[in-house]
C-alpha cells in the first residue's frame, strides 16, 4: 500500500502533528515501507480459522466495585503543561465534544 | 399535532450513566460533585503501561438493562477502541464496544395517548465517559473525575416518527433506568443523554433521506423542539433543492436553533479496533439468572396492572408510574377501604397539586401514606353519613377551592406537629363556615373534596 502526502497530512493533522520543517518526502517513503512490511501479514492463508484478538482463550477477569483512592489532585497534574486552580488548562477547544 | 407535508425519521442514542460506586475500568470513586481532578487514578488518566479491569457491576447492570428490554445477551462480546483526539480523553480513545455487543435486539413499550406502541433497541453496549470540559477566553478546563465513569449506551432503532414519540420514549427510559436502580437517570445532571439522529422524506412510503446528528440534547423540554427544528430545517433546504449533509450538529436552546458542530466529522475514522488490553467479555449463565430474578416489576407492567387489575385509566395509570416513588406511595395508600379509584384521586390530583403548590418533592412529602388514608377514609365515611350531593352551584367552587386548601393545610401542619388537634382551619375557612349553618358546610366540605379531581 502506498501513502501518498495528501494522507500524511491528514493523519498529521488528526493527530495535531505540525509538519512544520519537516521532510514530508521522506515521512511519505518511510510510512509506505512500514506499511509493507506489516501487509506481509496478509499473505499466510487463514480461510477458515475465526479472527482473535487474543493469543490466550480466557474470559476477562472482573473486579468487584469497590472505591480505592487514587492521585491526589497535585500528583494527577504534576505533568500537566498548564493548571488553573485544579484543573487542567488547555488551548480553547471550541466545539462541544466529548465521547460517546 | 398539526399535520406536517413531511414524514419525520428519528433514531436515538441515549447515554445512561452508572450508579456504581468506582469507574468503569479503575478503582476510582464515581461521586458527584468530588473536588477537580480528585478522583483520578494513573488508569482513567491514560499513563503509559496501566491496564484496565471491568467493574463487575456494570456487567451485572448491562444486563439487567438488557433482560429488561428483551434483548438478547451476547455470551460474548468484545471491548474495542474508539480513537479520537480530545482534550477531555487522556488516552486518546475511548473504551467502547462495536461490532460485538453485549445485548441486541430489544424493544421498549411506550404508552402514547393511552395506546401502548413498541419501539425497536437496536443494541446496548458498555463504554466509558470522557472527562468535563469548560470553555472561557483564556482556554479550556480539563476535570478528569467522569473520565472512565461506566455508560451504557442504547440505540434505538429508526422507529420514531415524531418528537413526541422520541420523547415518550426517552421518558419511559428514564423510568426503566430508576427502577431497575441502575441511575437516577436526571437529564440536567448528565445521568441521561440523548443524541437523536434526524432524516425527512416526502412520505412513509419514500426511502429514508441523508440525517443529521443531534448532540446532547439534556433536557427533556427541549427534546421536542430541537427535534422538530432540525426536521424543518432539513424540509426548507430540500424545498430549496439544496442538499442535507450528514454531519454533527448541536442544539442551542437558547436561540431555539441547531448548528453544525464542524471540525469533528473529519475525525469520523476512528479507527475502530478490538482492545488488547482486554479479553473478551464472558457473560456466564449464573450471571444472567441472577439479573433475571432481580428484575423489579418494570415500569410499563406497572401501567398496565394499574390498568387492568386496578381498572385505573391510562391517564391516571400512567401520572402514577411516572415515579417510582409516588407509585409506591400510592400502593401504600391503597387498602380495602380505600379503592384504588379514590386513592388515585386524592394522590394524583389533591397530594400532587399541594406538593407543587410548596414546590416540594415527592422524596420530601411529609404526609405519611397512613395519615393519607385515614383521611380519605374520615371523609368517606362522613360523606356517606351526610349524603351529600355531588353536584355543585358556581357559589360553592370558591368555597370548595377553601375546602380543599383547608385540608391540606390540616395534612402539612399535623404533619409538620405532631400530635396538633384539632384541624388548623383557617380564618377564611372559618369565616366561610360561619356563612351557613354547620351542617350544610359539613355536607359540602366532605362532598367537595370527594369528587374533587
Amino acid at each position: 500500500m502506498n501513502v501518498d502526502e495528501k494522507t500524511i497530512r491528514h493523519v498529521a493533522a488528526l493527530a495535531r502533528i505540525d509538519l512544520e520543517g519537516v521532510d514530508v518526502d521522506r515521512l511519505t517513503r518511510q510510512m509506505s515501507d512500514i506499511l509493507a512490511y506489516v501487509e506481509q501479514l496478509g499473505e499466510p492463508d487463514v480461510e477458515g480459522i475465526p479472527a482473535t484478538a487474543h493469543a490466550r482463550p480466557q474470559p476477562l477477569p472482573l473486579r468487584e466495585d469497590t472505591p480505592q483512592p487514587g492521585l491526589t489532585p497535585d500528583e494527577a497534574l504534576r505533568d500537566a503543561p498548564k493548571r488553573q486552580g485544579d484543573f487542567v488548562l488547555v488551548p480553547r477547544t471550541v466545539e462541544g465534544g466529548g465521547a460517546t | 399535532m398539526a399535520a406536517r407535508e413531511y414524514d419525520i425519521v428519528i433514531g436515538l442514542e441515549v447515554h445512561v450513566q452508572l450508579a456504581t460506586r468506582t469507574k468503569a475500568f479503575c478503582a476510582c470513586p464515581t461521586d458527584f460533585g468530588a473536588g477537580e481532578n480528585s478522583q483520578v487514578c494513573p488508569v482513567c488518566m491514560g499513563m503509559p503501561g496501566m491496564l484496565p479491569v471491568l467493574n463487575r457491576r456494570v456487567v451485572e447492570m448491562a444486563v439487567l438493562l438488557g433482560l429488561a428490554t428483551g434483548c438478547a445477551i451476547n455470551r460474548e462480546s468484545v471491548f474495542a477502541r474508539k480513537n479520537y483526539f480530545y482534550p477531555d480523553l487522556p488516552k486518546g480513545y475511548q473504551i467502547s464496544q462495536y461490532d460485538k455487543p453485549l445485548c441486541e435486539h430489544g424493544k421498549l413499550p411506550v404508552l402514547i395517548d393511552g395506546a401502548w406502541r413498541e419501539f425497536g433497541i437496536t443494541r446496548i453496549h458498555i463504554e466509558e465517559d470522557a472527562g468535563k470540559s469548560m470553555h472561557g477566553g483564556g482556554g479550556s478546563l480539563i476535570d478528569f473525575n467522569r473520565t472512565g465513569v461506566p455508560l451504557l449506551e442504547v440505540v434505538s432503532e429508526p422507529d420514531f416518527r415524531s418528537a413526541d414519540e422520541a420523547t415518550a420514549y426517552l421518558k419511559t427510559m428514564r423510568r426503566l433506568v430508576r427502577s431497575l436502580g441502575i441511575s437516577d437517570g436526571n437529564m440536567e445532571e448528565g445521568s441521561l443523554r440523548c443524541d437523536a439522529n434526524v432524516s425527512v422524506r416526502p412520505t412513509p412510503d419514500d426511502p429514508f433521506g441523508t440525517r443529521t446528528e443531534l448532540k446532547n440534547i439534556n433536557s427533556f423540554r427541549f427534546i421536542a423542539r430541537a427535534l422538530d427544528y432540525e426536521a424543518a430545517r432539513q424540509w426548507d433546504m430540500l424545498q430549496h433543492h439544496e442538499v442535507v449533509v450528514q454531519e454533527t450538529r448541536l442544539y442551542d436552546a437558547e436561540k431555539g436553533r441547531t448548528y453544525s458542530m464542524r471540525g469533528k466529522e473529519e475525525a469520523h475514522d476512528y479507527r475502530y479496533f478490538p482492545d488488547p488490553d482486554l479479553l473478551p467479555l464472558i457473560v456466564e449463565n449464573d450471571l444472567v439468572e441472577q439479573a433475571r430474578g432481580a428484575l423489579p416489576e418494570l415500569p410499563w407492567q406497572r401501567t398496565r396492572r394499574y390498568m387492568d387489575d386496578l381498572g385505573l385509566s391510562a391517564y391516571d395509570a400512567e401520572v402514577l408510574t411516572a415515579d417510582e416513588e409516588l407509585s409506591d406511595y400510592f400502593e401504600r395508600v391503597v387498602d380495602e377501604d380505600v379503592p384504588a379509584k379514590t386513592a388515585a384521586n386524592w394522590v394524583s390530583s389533591e397530594l400532587l397539586g399541594a406538593l407543587k403548590q410548596r414546590e416540594l418533592e415527592m422524596a420530601s412529602n411529609p404526609i405519611e401514606p397512613e395519615r393519607l388514608r385515614s383521611l380519605i377514609k374520615l371523609v368517606a365515611g362522613e360523606r356517606s353519613r351526610a349524603k351529600s350531593p355531588r353536584t355543585y352551584s358556581p357559589r360553592c367552587s370558591r368555597r370548595r377551592t377553601i375546602r380543599r386548601r383547608s385540608w391540606r393545610r390540616w395534612a402539612f401542619s399535623r404533619s409538620r406537629t405532631k400530635g396538633r388537634s384539632p384541624p388548623s382551619w383557617t380564618r377564611s375557612s372559618r369565616k366561610a363556615r360561619r356563612k351557613s349553618s354547620n351542617t350544610r358546610a359539613e355536607k359540602r366540605r366532605f362532598s367537595v373534596i370527594s369528587s374533587a379531581r
